[in-house]
Parts: C-alpha cells; structure tokens; sequence
C-alpha cells in the first residue's frame, strides 16, 4: 500500500510539474495524439480492407487467362478457350466478357460485366450501388450509352447490386451478353479473357505453365497472385503512404530528440533539490517514467481510440479526398473492424517505449548525483 | 548523538583537481543542543555540515548516529535515516519553483508513501504555524524573502526530523529576519530537536541561543567552545 | 481533485473504451459475415477479381488484371497521373520477369 501511495505521490509531482509548462506539454500531447492518430488510422484501414479482400476474394477465378498483344492487352478468339479446355487438368474454361464504359455526362467509369448465370433479359441492365446512388437510378429507369457506332442505346434498370455488396460491386453494370457485344463491336467468338476451373488445385502451376508453352502469347494469372495483390494495397512504398511514415517519423524523432537532448540546467538543479531534501535515485527515476509515460501513454490511447472511432464509425473521413482521388463513383468503405493485436501492441511499443526510455536515459546521471551536491554549488 | 571519528573528505581523488576538503576531523555533536560550525569560506564547514547530514560519504573515518554506525550504509538506506531523521535548510533555500507553497512543503514525504490526506493536513498544520496559512497556495515566486525563509524551515520539518541542519541560512536575510530564525530554532530545540548551523554570520555565533560554537579552518578542527 | 487521481481516471476511462473498441469490433464482425457472405456470392457468380475501390484508372481499378506496361500509358517516364496508383502498388506478380 505505501509503495502504491508513494508512486502516487510521485505521479502528482510530475503532474504538478508538467503544468507548469501547460501551453509546450499541451501542444507536445496534441501533436504526439495526432501522429499517433494518423498511423493507427491507416494501420486500422489498411488492415480491414486486406481482411476483406481476403476472405471475399477467395472465390475469384482459380484462374485468369489474357492475351497480350505489342504489350497490351487484347481480345481473345474462342478457339482459345477449346484448345485450353483440352490441357489435362483443366475442368472447364469459359469465355469472360468484360470491359469498362466511360459515362460523359458524369466523368465516371463503369464496369460491364456480362453475368455466366443470372444474366438480365436483352435490353435490361443491373447496376450497382454506386451508380444508383449517383444517377438516382433504380429500377423501371432508362440508362443511355453509346455503342462503339456512335449509336445511341437505351438499357432498362432491371434490378439493382446490394449496397452491402458495394466494396465489390459498386461500379458494375451487369448487361445480356448480346447488349455487351452490340454495345463494344465485340464479335463472336472473341471474348475478353479467359477463365478456367481445375480438377487439381496443386496443378494449377503446372498448367499455368503448359498454357504459356501451348500459346505463348497468353499471360495466366493465378488466384492466390490476384490475392497477393491485395496484400501489398496501401503498403509503405506506394508514394501517398512513404510521405505519411516520413512525416510519422520524423514526428517521432522530433519528440525523442527533445526528451533525450539531455537536461537543462533547471530540470539538473531541480534534481538536486530533490536528492537533497529526501528522494533516493529510483524515485526520481520514477518520477521521469511518469512524466514519459504521462503523455505518451495519453497520447497512444487517445489517438488510438479517435483512429478506431474515424475509421469504423466515420468510414475513414479524412482519408476521403485520397481515397476518391479522380473517381466520380467510389465505395462507402463501410470496412468491417478487424484489430490486429499484433500491429497494435507494435505500435504502443513504437510510440510509448522509445519516448518513455528517451525521458528516462538522459536523466540516469543526474538522478545518481551526491545529494550534497546542491549545497556544493 | 552524532559521533564523527577521524573523519576525512577528499574530492576528485587520484585526479589532478584532488582537493582535501576535511584533515581528520573528530568531533561530538549533542543531542538537543544548538551547534554552529564557524568558519569563513573553504574552511570545509559546508562539507562537514553534509556529512553530518548524512548526504554526503567520508573519504575514510567513522560516523555514528546515536548507537549506529552509517558510515557504509548502503544509498538506500542512508537517504531513508536522512529522510526521516533530519530536515535541511539551505543558502540558496532551493524551493522548487512553479509549484504551491503546500506542495514543496510535502514533497520530502512522497516516497514515504503517507496518505495524502493526512500529509497534507501536518503540511498546512505547519505553515499555520509559521503564520503562512493563507499563503498555502502560492506559488514559491511570490513569497516575500521572509515568508520564503519560512517555508523552508516549513519543509525541513515534515517529516518530524531529530534534527535540523541549515547551511548559511542567514546569508540573504536582514538583521531582523535572522533574529527571527535564530528564535525559531530556539523553539526547534525547545521541542528535543537538535540543531546544527554552519554559518559565518556573527549574528548567528554568537546568539545566546548557541550552545556550542566549533570553529573550523583550512578542513580542520581548531576549536571547540561551549556558549551560552 | 488530487491530479494523480484525474490522470489515473483519465487512463482507466481509456482503458475501458478500448475494450469497448474490442467489443464493438467483434460485434460488428458478427454482424459482418452476411455482408461478406454476400461479397463472396457475387464474387463467385460474377467470377469477379478485384474490389473495386478506385474507378479512376483501369490499373487500380483492376490491379490484378492490369497490363504490364499499364503504368507507363503515355510514355515510359510519364509520372503516375492518377492519385490513387500512389495508393496501390502494381501487384507482385507484374514484377516476376515475363521470360519464363
């Protein structure tokens, strides 16, 4: 019980004396809480949109299939698909049709995609959340494109994608294969890509492999490398994400440099009194772990908790203008909270621990000297 | 009470700056009696006041306090005799600036682990008694010199010391101001503390208060009177 | 108020909002798995690839799908122009060499 009241007492101390310099620690907590903030902001998104990516993606195609032609990409025959279909180890391949529609009237990019199973009735169209939202466009209404002819085609509404489903299909336009090819100039039997199903799943790269040998001018891609494109989503190379770490860290070593540029001549007399009038080396110790742990330990929960609170409750808000970029039509990103207890405690022992230890170390000498020093000088 | 053996202070050891700053001193302080060191500067009374204290080592020599020998206790041990049974009053005063006039007074007590309430409650019993009851909230900066002097003398008391130890404490003080304190440690030792003053102040050696006057020069002993 | 009392509730305060956060997070997971049930089905039925979280550029759009040379449309030193492909790194298997 003494020792607990004895720490106590030693808290109020250092309480009594950071207020003293109310305006520089106010600031120093607001600052350290913002940085703390803006990284575990991104570590919470980041986190939930990979998680999601995940689990969702795991029904993509087992593989894809493109032909490149001078470096692009471009249309592929259907005798392509029946001399795949014919590679042992291949269950079945299917023609995907697929392509973007750029909409003049709003500056945005749809995606069309022309459904295996469940496609609308010739002349209907399903689109997705985001288009009906913006367009103010549901069912019954008529949506006008242009076909490759310069023609103008009208498509009924049939139907519209769930919004829950938004992080997939916001964009998408679900069309009839006949409006697809009518809408593009795409003729049978070229479709856009190629997708197939394995009877082996450990086969898949000995057939990726075969497939290039067969057609060499053919690129296949496999469901874990359209999975693993997920991981490196907003990783710290990409541009926007280096110059958030950059600013995090040098944030970050701003605070340290402080703290650890050693102790003015005050904080040192200051010391001394301390020793003198009674206090042993390892309350004054403790007394420079409150005053590091005080804020950083504030500052790191606080900006935690906001972090949680922006991304989950207010769908990530700040980020928006990043986000949205150039797209007219973006998602909700609504994300699923999904906390990585790993990436939370590394961040506690990033934030708190090295500014803890940078208050403590600088003051070890001073805290060990004679007691009688102060009457010395 | 306090029994001081041969004892030696050296500074910078083996270094080109070694500087003895005690030869050998031998010297017994009594107990409920007011003790002044006298000397002028570099006499080594400053450093013979902290080892008194106990904030400081000797170089070689023994000390006793009561029936205990602390030459070698180890740091913890010392600082926690020191906290309990002696209270310092210093030249400079060294309040801690920026907090109240309460606080520095309980802070020699933190690391006792009292209950705040009841310290807090002995710290403005104190300052009542010094007449500073309505100055418990002040910052240390506003004091008057006076009013400062006394919390001082305030915090040295917190923690029910044996005895008192104040080092030139009249040094910044006017003549009234340290007939004054010669009186308050009057009532120190009227209450079975000890006291022991270094100064170089006349004012101080020779009050009527002083019961023994150890003068000192060069880091030695030259001679010891009883007054008073 | 003694302030290491204020400080200390100030942290438990905390403390139990983080929990809370926890609690909350694994409620809404909960809640969740329809949604990402959803997601999956449409996936699957579609035989979609991506997420569609940027519909600038085609190659953020669909970065697993995107052409090797997507990032270079204009010219092979034309900087990325659209905000989101500073977000999204081209995917890893665009950078195994081709010559395999």
């Amino acid at each position: 019980m003494k020792q607990i009241e004895a720490q106590r007492n030693i808290l109020d101390f250092t309480l009594s004396s950071l207020l003293r310099r109310k305006r520089k620690n106010a600031v120093l907590l607001l600052v350290y809480t913002l940085v703390v903030f803006l990284i575990a902001s991104v570590m919470f998104f980041t986190h939930s949109i990979r998680r999601e990516a995940a689990l969702v993606l795991k029904d993509a195609p087992e593989m894809v299939v493109q032909k490149v032609v001078a470096g692009r990409q471009d249309l592929i025959s259907g005798n392509y698909i029946d001399r795949i279909s014919g590679i042992r180890g291949v269950a079945s391949a299917r023609g995907r049709l697929w392509g973007y529609y750029y909409d003049p009237i709003v500056g945005a990019n749809y995606t069309v995609v022309v459904p295996e199973t469940g496609q609308p009735q010739p002349g209907s169209v399903i689109i997705g959340d985001a288009i009906s939202s913006s367009r103010k466009l549901y069912k019954g209404d008529l949506l006008a494109f242009r076909s490759h002819t310069g023609e103008a085609v009208l498509l009924q509404v049939e139907g519209t994608l769930s919004s829950e489903s938004a992080l997939v299909s916001a964009d998408l336009i679900l069309t009839s294969e006949d409006d697809f090819r009518e809408l593009f100039g795409i003729s049978k039997p070229f479709v856009t890509d190629i997708t197939l199903k394995v009877g082996n799943q450990r086969e898949l790269g000995t057939i990726a492999q075969k497939i290039t040998r067969l057609l060499p001018d053919t690129r296949p891609i496999m469901r874990d490398e359209i999975l693993r494109t997920y991981d490196s989503v907003f990783n710290w190379r990409g541009g926007a994400m280096v110059i958030i770490l950059f600013v995090v860290v040098i944030s970050f070593i701003n605070f340290a440099w402080d703290r650890a540029s050693g102790l003015s001549a005050e904080e040192k007399k200051e010391i001394g009194i301390l020793k003198a009038i009674g206090w042993e080396t390892s309350d004054v110790i403790m007394m420079k772990f409150w005053e590091g742990t005080a804020i950083s330990l504030s500052s790191f929960l606080l900006g935690v908790l906001l972090a949680y609170a922006h991304v989950y409750i207010t769908s990530s808000l700040l980020f928006e203008p990043f986000l949205k970029g150039w797209s007219v039509l973006y998602p909700d990103f609504r994300l699923t909270p999904y906390i990585d207890a790993y990436q939370i405690s590394t961040l506690f022992f990033l934030t708190v621990l090295p500014y803890t230890v940078a208050t403590i170390v600088p003051s070890w000498r001073a805290a060990t000297i004679d007691p009688d020093v102060i009457m010395r000088t | 009470m306090i029994e001081l053996a041969d004892v030696r202070k050296v500074f910078n050891m083996n270094r080109p700056n070694e500087f003895t700053a005690l030869h050998g001193v031998t010297l017994h302080i009594s107990a409920n009696r007011n003790t002044v060191l006298k000397g002028p500067s570099g006499s080594g009374k400053t450093t013979l006041l902290g080892i008194l204290g106990c904030m400081a080592r000797p170089t070689s020599g023994r000390i006793m306090l009561g029936e205990r020998e602390i030459t070698s206790l180890p740091e913890r041990f010392l600082t926690e005799i020191r906290r309990r049974s002696f209270g310092f009053i210093f030249q400079q005063l060294n309040l801690i600036k920026g907090i109240t006039a309460l606080e520095n007074i309980m802070v020699p007590a933190y690391p006792e682990g009292e209950r705040r309430s009841q310290l807090k409650k002995r710290a403005v019993a104190l300052l009542e008694v010094f007449g500073l009851g309505q100055k418990a909230t002040s910052r240390v900066e506003w004091l008057s010199g006076g009013e400062a002097q006394r919390v001082a003398i305030a915090r040295a008391l917190i923690n029910n010391p044996s005895v008192i130890v104040a080092d030139e404490p009249t040094a910044h003080l006017d003549s009234k101001l340290s007939e004054e304190f010669m009186e308050i440690m009057q009532k120190l030792k009227g209450e079975g503390r000890t006291v022991i003053i270094a100064s170089h102040d006349p004012i101080v050696y020779t009050s009527g208060f002083v019961d023994t006057v150890v003068e000192m020069r060069d880091g030695s002993v030259v001679d010891v009177r009883a007054t008073g | 108020m003694r302030k290491s009392t204020a400080y200390l509730s100030f942290i438990g305060a905390n403390l139990l909002l983080a929990g809370l956060m926890f609690v909350h997070a694994s409620y809404t997971q909960e809640e969740s798995r329809r949604q990402i049930t959803d997601e999956r089905e449409l996936v699957r039925r579609l035989e979609l690839t991506d997420l569609c979280l940027f519909t600038d550029a085609r190659y953020t759009r669909h970065p697993s799908m995107a052409d090797i040379h997507t990032a270079f449309q204009d010219a092979p030193m034309s900087f990325d122009h659209f905000p989101s492909g500073s977000i999204m790194p081209p995917p890893p298997h665009l950078k195994r060499h081709e010559t395999d």
